[in-house]
């Protein structure tokens, strides 16, 4: 439901309906989901829940088997003629895909191109801007997240809190509508998780719309706007995180917080 | 006992005295060292006192005529032959891979067929395709030709070798490439997509270069086996390449050792050119893996 989105904002992100098999295997079971422009959404939930497959599926990695996914109202890979869906070209898609940046668990830098190299890819690449305009917007993607001095290093020098932020101006590069997080501190040493939360609380302030998925409870509850409970492929408990986290409804959401807090 | 301050590394002001240690001998490698050098010289002297060898005839044909043109066929023989097999081997691994269901299987057959039968036995099968097929045409099928041209035009000798090493060394190549490939882990196609890159665009930028750093060490075995093989074209017949060339003289001459020991040198010669090229190659696309850059500071 959709109470806690203001409004007057326009939906930057809209789920309805949406369904994931992977073959007989029922991953998200009827998923509504709205996400006003500037939000932050973020899911908790115990692993298989299908929280990532939930962020796979909103940037077409995965493709949903029913409903609807919209971003800035629309219609995520199809398009919709007559009452039916047909199914975009994959050139479409690859564009449609530019709209949101995706952060991973385990960061996915490519590893034979430098800390700026990463960063460059999706403008020179994707976008035809270039080298030299890349390179600036590079840099200042990188300055955004702290790592002015460490443009050459390859990411095998960096340490994993580094490279997660790399990964975060790579996605940042492109411009993205929304910002999509897969746990990105659960592949990090406990004193590297900081660093990386401290650019997302960053991004969140600048008014990115952001859908993060983790288990950091803590920082859940400081930067989103609305927390969303998973479990077995659901969306058991939706709401304001100060107030979910100290009075959860559901005896699942209980159940799974009296583990995790 | 610490001879002063060379001893002594520094640290943000601060002396460390670094310990003195007597290293640890190995006197088992003195004495290795000594044998070895013993049985070298006595192997050396026998090989180049021998009069067996005839080494004056080795330096007389070392640079004769004949044989550096064999070894410019053999290279280029190897080089051509090597580039069809490349080309091949990437279209197969793409068609191993696609989602079509008859492109994957044409791939397999390809595999199956050109690396279980003996490279010898193909070679002997270009030879013969210009008497098994004396017209390559395109024709109605059962009905009148369209346009055709006699075989040997088009399949010479030259042409023949260089298919029957190439499409054989393809299927080998293909199973090469495709171990390169399924080894880099999936989130590097995923975190491309992420970015909006195009399924060729991810192909060529990101799988392809890190594929290359493991495709290169076997890919560079195999050219070199593919210049021994180049040996093997004799059964075309192809009668310009260096193992026919000092094998000529050698039935000539009535001295086969010496003429073994020039090919052997040459080909010797090309595998260590060949060996360097690899090193350069191997350290371009290992560049942010295996060979990094060094730290500044």
């Amino acid at each position: 439901m959709s109470r806690h989105a203001t409004p007057d904002r326009a939906a930057a992100v809209l789920l309805e309906g949406v369904h994931k098999f992977f073959g007989n295997y029922h991953a998200l079971r009827g998923i509504d989901l709205t996400i006003a422009k500037g939000e932050v959404c973020v899911v908790i939930g115990p692993s298989g829940s299908g929280k990532s497959t939930l962020l796979r599926c909103i940037n077409q990695i995965e493709q949903i088997s029913a409903g609807r996914v919209r971003i800035g109202g629309t219609l995520q890979g199809y398009d919709e003629r007559n009452g039916r869906l047909h199914e975009l070209s994959p050139r479409a898609i690859d564009r449609q895909r530019r709209l949101t940046g995706m952060v991973f668990q385990r960061f996915n830098l490519f590893p034979h191109m430098t800390a700026l190299g990463n960063v460059i890819e999706g403008p020179v690449q994707v976008k035809r801007i270039p080298k030299a305009e890349a390179r600036r917007i590079g840099r200042d993607q990188l300055a955004r997240v702290g790592l002015t001095d460490l443009e050459d290093r390859y990411p095998n020098q960096l340490s994993g809190g580094q490279q997660q932020r790399v990964a975060i101006a790579r996605a940042l590069a492109m411009e993205p509508e929304v910002m999509l997080f897969d746990e990105p501190t659960s592949a990090l040493d406990p004193e590297l998780v900081g660093e990386v939360l401290d650019v997302i609380k960053d991004l969140a302030a600048s008014g990115m719309t952001m859908i993060l998925v983790t288990h950091e409870i803590g920082f859940a509850r400081e930067v989103g706007d609305r927390m969303v409970f998973m479990d077995h492929g659901t969306i058991v408990e939706e709401g304001q995180p100060k107030q979910m986290l100290a009075a959860p409804k559901s005896t699942r959401t209980q159940a799974f917080l009296s583990k995790v807090l | 006992m610490a001879s002063g301050h060379d001893d002594a590394a520094r640290d943000e002001g601060q002396k460390v005295r670094l310990n003195d240690v007597v290293p640890h001998r190995h006197p088992g490698r003195w004495v290795a060292v000594a044998l070895l050098a013993v049985v070298v010289a006595q192997v050396a002297h026998g090989i180049i006192v021998n009069p067996n060898f005839h080494w004056d005839v080795f330096w007389q044909y070392l640079f004769a005529p004949t044989v550096m043109a064999g070894v410019g066929w053999t290279l280029m023989l190897t080089v051509i032959a090597m580039l069809v097999a490349i080309v091949c081997a990437v279209i197969l691994v793409l068609m191993r891979d696609s989602e079509n269901p008859i492109l994957r299987t044409v791939s397999w057959l390809w595999i199956w067929f050109f690396r279980g039968t003996p490279l010898y036995t193909q070679l002997l099968f270009w030879g013969l395709f210009a008497v098994l097929f004396p017209r390559l045409s395109i024709s109605v099928p059962f009905g009148p030709e369209i346009i055709g041209v006699p075989t040997d035009w088009v399949v010479t000798a030259g042409v023949a070798a260089i298919l029957g090493l190439g499409l054989c060394e393809s299927a080998y190549l293909a199973e090469i490439f495709r171990a390169g490939f399924r080894a880099i882990d999936r989130g590097q196609t995923e975190a491309a997509q992420a970015i909006g890159m195009s399924k060729g665009r991810i192909w060529w930028r990101i799988l392809l270069p890190q594929a290359l750093r493991t495709i290169i060490p076997p890919t560079g075995n195999e050219t070199i086996g593919m210049l021994k093989g180049t040996a093997l074209v004799l059964a075309v017949p192809f009668t310009l390449d260096l193992m026919f060339a000092t094998n000529a003289i050698s039935n000539r001459i009535y001295l086969p050792v010496p003429m073994l020991m020039v090919a052997a040198f040459w080909y010797l010669a090309i595998t260590s050119v060949m060996m360097i090229g690899q090193y350069y190659l191997e350290r371009h696309f290992g560049r942010g893996q295996d060979y990094v850059p060094t730290r500044h500071a």
